[in-house]
């Protein structure tokens, strides 16, 4: 065994270590005293350096001091003090460290999960020695896709296997593919290492090194997105804004694309979800006909719990998806806030990673946080479970956001409902995903006016935590089903002061812009409608009597916000629904319509959407006054269409008792700035800046 | 000479009956060989936590499934998780494979099958831990007549 240990050591490609893997550091984490004990003897075998804590905070504590003092780190999944899967991702975000997972248990979804939430490896109990021989790879791995970040390889795109990686999930898996392969293989290791580090010297064989997209780098390059506007952003460009040395147009552009598609998804669960809420927030079943936005069907079906997230949110674990899941998670809450299950709003957090769990938690977390984005995602994604259930809790986690900053929506929501409240920490949950996190962060750019358009992006990001969102809105309205979360979290985009985080949420490729668009220009509808409606809808989002508030999820959308809004809207709708059931369920169908036509817009225009969203989507939804619905060009015909005759149908039956009165708001613009101000006190300009995801093109995706 | 080599004998008879009869696997064998200079008492260091440990975890497991008002399985499965992660660790392979049934008693919320199980837990732990016991006083004859275990 040392003898091997040697060998794979002298050939490492670490620059400091000659005799690695020998002395490789290693920190074991685990309660369990008899695995510990094991573990560490097993490591001293391998000729490791160990260092050995039962507890994982302790653990924390100790790379939080000096990361540099380790190399690897394991933990076990199942600990007293935190999660497993916490601890990975804390690990991943803060330090950047190689994690391997360890387990009694092999359960398939474990074993997804670690890989969604960054696990490089996840190795079962009783952990044998040849297992722990190879672990070394992961760190020599990591150097050298971060060293290969700063170099200028001419071709980063390709994706070195296990190296970089968009959202960790694919390193994890990609780790542990490759892991098993070269199990017996450290030779081919070596090689490839060597390849990998000498890649200008090899050219035949080159493997660029991949570039790693970290949540900063992600940050800078939604930024310059944002800053060009969607349909404006071209590599050269978006790379000269950024101006991160080593990193090449290549880069740029392939990460770009991946954006794009992502937007597009969130846009798309938008839809859904606006479907969703639609469905949800009409008791009538021909609403949701009405809404022929796409998903109305499903959601109609998935009202039954659990459909509708579990069945997106599964689709989207990657990584990536993570944040926008959470995202999305988080709109739905908002959207459901009855919906959500406040049980998973903790979870969103969590299962942020496996975005089919989009637990609600994640909303509760990042209400408060500017930055959060994802925490209405987060909740939505739980929406989407909640959808089985009403999960008010959920938003009520969004809501707990209170931060009118954050979420603006999602707190309002979560305030009033959200057990958890936490929903701007939905984005929290996403924290296990880089990519959720890079929302966050993104969102808090955005946010400013928002307040945690992360979050919404959050929500947005995942299509399918949209969908799980907009489905919740539909049980919004009685079951608290996702699409009372929906509406939620279409209350978040009302919200757009709260936060139009979302848009950051949305920043992950993933997050599916038109249903936070559709929010988003629903939720500007409903706050045209009724500005105090909607702002106390969003305020209230506690009033949803399901945390809709999730939809404050303002979702971020900024760059994708429009999913927010969306949620935002639906958030409202979903708090509406309590007070007017017959109200929501035509604001849903409003907000659906408007929120796919948000959603559109959104993408559009990002400022203008709302107003023009939500225009029309007000004047629809208050039936009173005719909204202007405007949909971003294009889009907004579409959308309008739609919306319209959701709206209408929407206007007829809700009549917002409280607030939704009406529509008074001519213009999206006055619907929105209303919401806005009684959110928070952000002004509108949230609402455009937040809506303006311009980058991407909502149209797209509705 | 042959002082040692039947003490020898009987270690290595005890040894693998244990492992016959299925109260240890591979797992335990592994840890006999990382035991070295380093650390010369490895396997009866894990061996006595391992013992601490079980108890400590089966007085958990007996006192949440008491619980006449209402038995929190949840608690319980968390205990029989880590009673199987660190059996399994250890080599206990009996006491693994109880586990592995308890945990679907758990699961089901059956409290007569945990009760069930949770007996045949600590029969099978106290057999290990005095079959090891055993071993262990063999090995230390044997090291103490000059002998080695490899």
């Amino acid at each position: 065994m040392a003898v091997e240990e040697k060998m794979g050591g002298s050939n490492g490609e670490d620059g400091g270590k000659d005799r690695f893997p020998v002395g490789m550091r290693v920190l074991a984490v685990d309660d369990d005293p008899i695995c510990l004990k094991v573990l560490e003897n097993l490591l001293r075998k391998c000729q490791y350096h160990v260092t050995t804590t039962n507890q994982a905070i302790t653990a924390l504590k100790m790379l939080r001091e000096n990361r540099n003092k380790y190399d690897l780190v394991i933990s076990d999944v199942n600990m007293p003090d935190m999660d497993g899967f916490k601890l990975l991702e804390l690990v991943g975000l803060e330090m950047d460290l190689p994690v391997i997972m360890l387990s009694a248990h092999s359960d398939t979804k474990l074993v997804m999960k670690g890989i969604t939430h960054g696990a490089c490896d996840y190795l079962l109990k009783p952990v044998r020695i040849e297992e722990l021989k190879n672990i070394w790879q992961h760190v020599v791995r990591r150097k050298k896709t971060d060293s290969k970040d700063q170099i200028k390889a001419p071709n980063q795109d390709k994706v070195r296997a296990g190296n970089g990686e968009f959202g960790q999930t694919s390193t994890g898996s990609s780790d542990q593919k490759v892991n098993k392969k070269r199990k017996d293989q450290s030779e081919d290791e070596e090689e490839e290492g060597e390849d990998n580090g000498h890649e200008n010297d090899d050219p035949s064989s080159q493997k660029k090194p991949r570039v790693v997209w970290s949540v900063e780098l992600h940050r800078k390059f939604v930024a310059a997105v944002n800053q060009l506007g969607l349909d404006k952003a071209v590599p050269k460009k978006i790379l000269d804004l950024m101006n991160v040395e080593g990193l090449t147009r290549e880069n740029v552009a392939s990460h770009l694309q991946k954006y794009r598609l992502y937007l597009k998804r969130l846009s798309s669960v938008a839809t859904q979800q606006a479907n969703m809420v639609a469905a949800l927030g009409s008791k009538d079943p021909s609403y949701l006909r009405m809404s022929s936005l796409d998903g109305f069907g499903d959601f109609r079906t998935l009202t039954g719990p659990g459909r509708l997230s579990s069945a997106s949110l599964s689709s989207y674990q990657p990584g990536g998806m993570f944040g926008r899941l959470n995202s999305a998670a988080l709109s739905l809450r908002g959207i459901s806030s009855g919906v959500i299950q406040p049980g998973h709003s903790q979870t969103l957090n969590n299962s942020i990673n496996g975005l089919g769990k989009i637990q609600p938690a994640v909303l509760p977390a990042n209400q408060n946080q500017n930055g959060t984005l994802f925490q209405g995602i987060p909740t939505s994604i739980e929406l989407n479970q909640l959808s089985q259930n009403k999960s008010t809790n959920h938003f009520g986690e969004f809501n707990r956001v209170n931060d009118p900053n954050v979420f603006g929506v999602a707190t309002n929501f979560s305030d009033a409902r959200v057990p958890g409240g936490g929903s701007s920490n939905s984005l929290s949950t996403a924290s296990g995903n880089p990519l959720l996190l890079q929302a966050n962060t993104q969102q808090t750019h955005t946010s400013g006016s928002f307040g945690n358009q992360s979050s919404l992006g959050v929500a947005s990001l995942n299509q399918e935590s949209f969908d799980m969102g907009v489905r919740g809105s539909s049980n919004f309205l009685d079951h608290g089903r996702c699409s009372e979360n929906w509406r939620g979290a279409v209350q978040l985009s009302s919200f757009p002061s709260s936060s139009l985080s979302t848009s950051e949420a949305f920043n992950h490729e993933q997050l599916p812009p038109n249903n936070l668009q559709e929010n988003l220009s629903w939720t500007s509808s409903h706050v045209s409608n009724s500005p105090i409606d909607l702002s106390s809808s969003m305020a209230n989002s506690a009033r949803l009597e399901d945390s809709r508030g999730d939809m404050q999820c303002q979702v971020g959308l900024n760059n994708n916000v429009i999913q927010n809004i969306g949620y935002t809207a639906k958030q409202q709708w979903g708090d509406r629904r309590h007070d007017y059931n017959g109200n929501l369920n035509n604001s849903f169908s409003r907000v659906d319509s408007l929120v796919s036509a948000s959603g559109a817009v959104m993408d559009q225009s990002n400022a203008a959407t709302s107003k023009r969203t939500d225009v029309s989507l007000f004047s629809q939804l208050s039936g009173d006054a005719p909204y202007v619905v405007q949909h971003p060009e294009g889009e907004k015909s579409a959308l309008d269409a739609k919306l319209r005759s959701n709206e209408d149908y929407l206007f007829e039956q809700t009549k917002p008792q409280s607030g939704f009165s009406q529509n008074n708001f001519e213009s999206l613009e006055d619907i929105m700035s209303s919401m806005i101000k009684q959110g928070q006190n952000n002004d509108t300009a949230l609402m455009d800046g937040e809506f303006g995801f311009d980058a991407y093109p909502l149209g797209s995706c509705i | 000479m042959d002082v040692v080599s039947q003490l020898q004998r009987q270690f290595i008879d005890y040894s693998a009956s244990l492992h016959r009869e299925g109260f240890v696997d591979d797992q335990f064998t592994q840890l006999q060989k990382l035991q070295d200079e380093n650390s010369p008492d490895f396997v009866v260091e894990v061996a006595s936590l391992f013992f601490e440990d079980c108890e400590k975890l089966i007085n958990n497991m007996a006192r949440a499934l008491e619980q006449q008002q209402g038995v929190d399985f949840k608690q319980v499965d968390a205990s029989v998780h880590q009673l199987k992660g660190s059996s399994s660790s250890i080599g206990a392979m009996r006491v693994k494979n109880v586990c592995i049934n308890f945990r679907s008693f758990c699961e089901a919320q059956n409290r007569e099958g945990c009760l069930r199980c949770l007996q045949q837990v600590t029969h099978e732990y106290s057999l290990l831990k005095s079959k090891l016991q055993t071993l262990f006083r063999l090995e230390q004859q044997l090291l103490a007549a000059g002998g080695s275990i490899k």
